[in-house]
C-alpha cells in the first residue's frame, strides 16, 4: 500500500519533466513493440516446441511405423489402423472395454463431483475454528502426495501381508489374506475410493472459498424471516454455490476421456488390467510397452478431437444457460 | 482472517439450539473426525512403522504406537543402489524447474499486460490456446526424440515451463493493480525490465508463492516424465526409483506367500530390513518434504485457488 502510494505521488512531482521523454517514447512504440515481441520470443518458440509441433506426430497414425527405423522408410497404409479399430473382432471387443473402463470411471467421477460441495458445507457448519482449519489442513495434504505414493500407501495397508489384512487375521475375522489390490473385483469402486481419498477435501476448497464470499446479509434476512440452521443450508448456502458447482461438472464433462494415466498406471497389474485400463493407459501400453506405435497415436488422435469437441460442446452449453463460457 | 471471524457464525449466531442441530451437530463432527483420519494415519502408520522393530513391524504389531524404536532403516537406506542420485535429480528438478517456471510464468504475465507489444493478443491466444489440447504420448516421444532430450535432464525442465494457466493468473493479478505504479516508474526512465524486477515482481509476490508451491509440488511428484522419456538410471526420479521398489517388494511378497512361508516374521531379525521395510522408509523419505513444507504454505494454496475461481 504505502509503495503505491509513494510512486503515486512520484508520478505528480515527475509528471512535468517525464513530459518530454515519453513524447519519445511514443515516437518509438512500433520499435518497442517488436522488441518486446523479441523478449518473449523464447517463449513463443518453447511453446511451439512442446505443444504445437508435437502435432506432426499425427501423421504417424497413418504410417506402419516400427522405431528403429525412420518414418520415410516405413510403409504408408492410410486409414488401415482406423478401420482396424472398427473392424478387427479383437481389436473391437478390446476398444470396447477399455472404453467401457473409461466411461465408467468418469461417470462415477462425475457423479460424485456434488460430493466436494456437500464438504464445504458441512464443514462450513463446524463451529470450532481449529477442528475446522485441522480437518481442511488434513484432508487436503492427500492431494499433493504423488499416484506412486498413494500405492505405497494402498501396499502397506492393503496387500496381503498389509497392515489391514494383519488385523483382520489378527482378531479371527478371515482364514487367509483377502486380494485387494492383486484381485480384480470391484475395481472401479477401490480406484474411485481412492480418487476420492486424494482429491475430496481438496476438491472442497473452491465451495469453502465461494461460501465466504457469500453475502451474510443473505443469513441475516433469513434469521429474520425464522428461518432454521437447515433452511439456511439449503436455500441459501447451496443455491450461492451451484453456479460454480456447474463450472466443475463442465470442466468434469469436457475432461470425460482424460482419466490421465497417473493413478491407473500405479494401480495396474495383471490381476485387475482387464478393468483398470482406461483409454490414456490403454494407449500407454499397447504404444510405450505394446505393439504399435502408429495404432496407439491413431486411438490418442481420435481421443484429442472427440475431446476438443466435447470441450467446445459443454462451452456452449455453459454460454446458453448461463450466458458465461468456461474457457 | 477478519472474514473468516464472521463465518464463525455460519447460520447467523442467534438460532437456538434444537435436539436435531445437536444430533447434526454431533454427526457432523464425528463424519469429519474419521474422513480426516483416514486421510492422516496412512502416513503416520508407515512413519512408525520405519523406526520399530523391524520384526514386530512384519508380524503386524505396530498399529498405533513406534515399538523398539530403531532408525537402521534410514542408515540402510545410505547403502541403496541408485537412491542418491535419484535423490538429487529430483531435488534438482524441483528447484530448477520451479525458478524458471515462476520467473517466466511472471515475465509473461507481465509482458502480455504491455500494450504495446507486437500482435499481443495473437501471441497472448497462441499460448493460452495450448491448454486445451494435446499431442498425444506417443507423439510427444517421437519429439522429444527428435529434439535430443530423451535421457537428459533437460526433458524435466524445458516443457514445463510455460504454463498458459499459471500465466493467466499473473497477468490478471497484474492487470489489477494500479496503472500508476507501472506508469510512474517509466516515466522515471525505467525500462521494462527494471520495471518488471523492481516494481511488479516484489508486489506478484502471492500470487507467485502460489505458482511456486504448485509448480514444486508438480516437479517432485512427477513419475511420467521418468516413466516416458528416461532410460538411463542415473537420471531416474525419486518417484519412479520408489514405483520400482514396490514393485520389487510386490514380486518379493508374492514368492514368499507361495513358497507357503506365512509372512516375514519367522526369520528376520528386528533391525534387518525387509523389502516392505525398504518400501516404507523410501517412501516416507519421498513424502516427508511435501509432509513438512505443506502447512506452512497451505494458505497459499487456499489464497491462489481463491483468484483461480474468480477468474472462472
Amino acid at each position: 500500500m504505502s509503495e503505491e502510494s509513494n510512486a503515486r505521488s512520484g508520478h505528480r512531482n515527475r509528471a512535468g519533466a517525464g513530459a518530454q521523454e515519453q513524447a519519445v517514447h511514443i515516437g518509438k512504440s512500433k520499435f518497442v513493440g517488436f522488441k518486446y515481441f523479441l523478449w518473449i520470443l523464447p517463449f513463443l518458440i518453447l511453446v511451439f516446441l512442446f505443444s504445437y509441433f508435437p502435432l506432426h506426430g499425427w501423421i504417424y497414425s497413418f504410417y506402419d511405423y516400427r522405431p528403429p527405423r525412420s518414418l520415410s522408410q516405413c510403409e504408408f497404409v492410410g486409414l488401415q489402423w482406423f478401420k482396424m479399430l472398427i473392424s478387427n473382432p479383437t481389436q473391437v471387443s478390446q476398444l470396447l472395454q477399455v472404453l467401457k473402463n473409461t466411461f465408467a470411471m468418469s461417470l462415477l467421477g462425475i457423479a460424485t463431483s456434488i460430493l466436494p460441495l456437500f464438504f464445504a458445507v458441512f464443514l462450513n457448519e463446524i463451529k470450532c475454528r481449529k477442528f475446522k482449519s485441522f480437518v481442511q489442513t488434513f484432508t487436503t495434504l492427500p492431494n499433493f502426495i504423488s499416484w506412486v505414493l498413494v500405492f505405497s500407501v494402498a501396499f502397506a495397508l492393503f496387500s496381503a501381508n498389509g497392515m489391514v489384512n494383519t488385523f483382520l487375521q489378527q482378531i479371527g475375522f478371515i482364514d487367509s489374506p483377502i486380494r485387494f489390490l492383486d484381485s480384480d473385483s470391484h475395481t472401479y469402486l477401490k480406484m474411485l475410493l481412492w480418487n476420492m481419498w486424494k482429491s475430496l477435501g481438496w476438491g472442497s476448497i473452491i465451495y469453502l472459498a465461494s461460501i465466504a464470499g457469500i453475502d451474510q446479509e443473505l443469513y441475516e434476512a433469513a434469521s429474520i424471516d425464522g428461518a432454521g440452521r437447515f433452511q439456511k443450508m439449503f436455500y441459501i448456502t447451496i443455491p450461492e454455490l451451484l453456479p460454480t458447482f456447474f463450472v466443475m461438472l463442465m470442466m468434469a464433462v469436457s475432461n470425460f476421456l482424460n482419466n490421465g494415466m497417473d493413478q491407473y498406471f500405479v494401480f495396474q497389474n495383471s490381476f485387475n488390467k482387464e478393468h483398470i485400463q482406461v483409454l490414456d493407459l490403454y494407449v500407454y501400453n499397447i504404444g510405450m510397452t505394446g505393439s504399435s506405435y502408429s495404432l496407439a497415436t491413431a486411438i490418442s488422435m481420435l481421443k484429442s478431437i472427440v475431446s476438443i469437441a466435447l470441450l467446445s460442446l459443454c462451452n456452449v452449453v455453459s454460454k446458453v444457460t448461463r450466458g458465461e463460457t468456461i474457457v | 482472517m477478519r472474514k473468516d471471524k464472521k463465518q464463525d457464525l455460519p447460520s447467523g449466531g442467534n438460532y437456538k439450539l434444537k435436539a436435531s442441530d445437536r444430533v447434526f451437530s454431533v454427526f457432523n463432527y464425528l463424519i469429519f473426525g474419521i474422513f480426516t483420519l483416514i486421510c492422516i494415519y496412512p502416513f503416520y502408520y508407515m512413519i512408525i512403522n520405519t523406526i520399530s522393530s523391524n520384526e514386530l513391524s512384519a508380524a503386524g504389531l505396530v498399529n498405533f504406537l513406534p515399538k523398539g524404536i530403531h532408525f537402521e532403516n534410514y542408515k540402510a537406506l545410505m547403502s541403496l543402489n541408485g537412491l542418491g542420485s535419484a535423490a538429487l535429480v529430483s531435488i534438482g528438478k524441483t528447484v530448477i524447474g520451479t525458478v524458471t517456471t515462476v520467473l517466466a510464468t511472471a515475465f509473461l504475465g507481465y509482458m502480455f499486460t504491455q500494450e504495446r507489444m507486437w500482435k499481443r493478443k495473437f501471441w497472448y491466444r497462441f499460448v493460452v490456446v495450448i491448454m486445451y489440447f494435446n499431442a498425444g504420448l506417443i507423439p510427444m516421444f517421437i519429439t522429444m526424440k527428435t529434439l535430443g532430450l530423451t535421457n537428459t535432464f533437460w526433458v524435466y525442465i524445458l516443457p514445463c515451463i510455460v504454463q498458459p494457466f499459471n500465466i493467466i493468473l499473473v497477468k490478471t493479478y497484474i492487470e489489477s493493480l494500479p496503472k500508476s505504479l507501472q506508469e510512474a516508474a517509466e516515466i522515471d526512465g525505467a525500462g521494462v525490465f527494471r520495471r518488471f524486477w523492481q516494481i511488479v515482481l516484489p508486489v506478484c509476490t502471492p500470487i507467485l508463492a502460489t505458482v511456486a508451491i504448485f509448480a514444486a509440488v508438480g516437479q517432485w511428484n512427477n513419475y511420467q516424465d521418468t516413466l516416458i522419456y528416461i532410460t538411463d538410471q542415473k537420471l531416474y526420479s525419486l518417484q519412479y526409483l520408489l514405483y520400482t521398489y514396490i514393485n520389487q517388494a510386490s514380486s518379493l511378497a508374492a514368492m514368499v506367500k507361495n513358497t507357503g512361508i506365512q509372512g516375514l516374521n519367522a526369520a528376520t531379525l528386528a533391525t534387518q530390513q525387509t523389502p516392505t521395510s525398504i518400501q516404507m522408509t523410501v517412501s516416507v523419505v519421498v513424502v516427508l518434504p511435501i509432509l513438512c513444507i505443506y502447512p506452512m504454505f497451505q494458505r497459499f494454496f487456499v489464497k491462489g485457488i481463491m483468484i483461480g475461481s474468480v477468474k472462472g
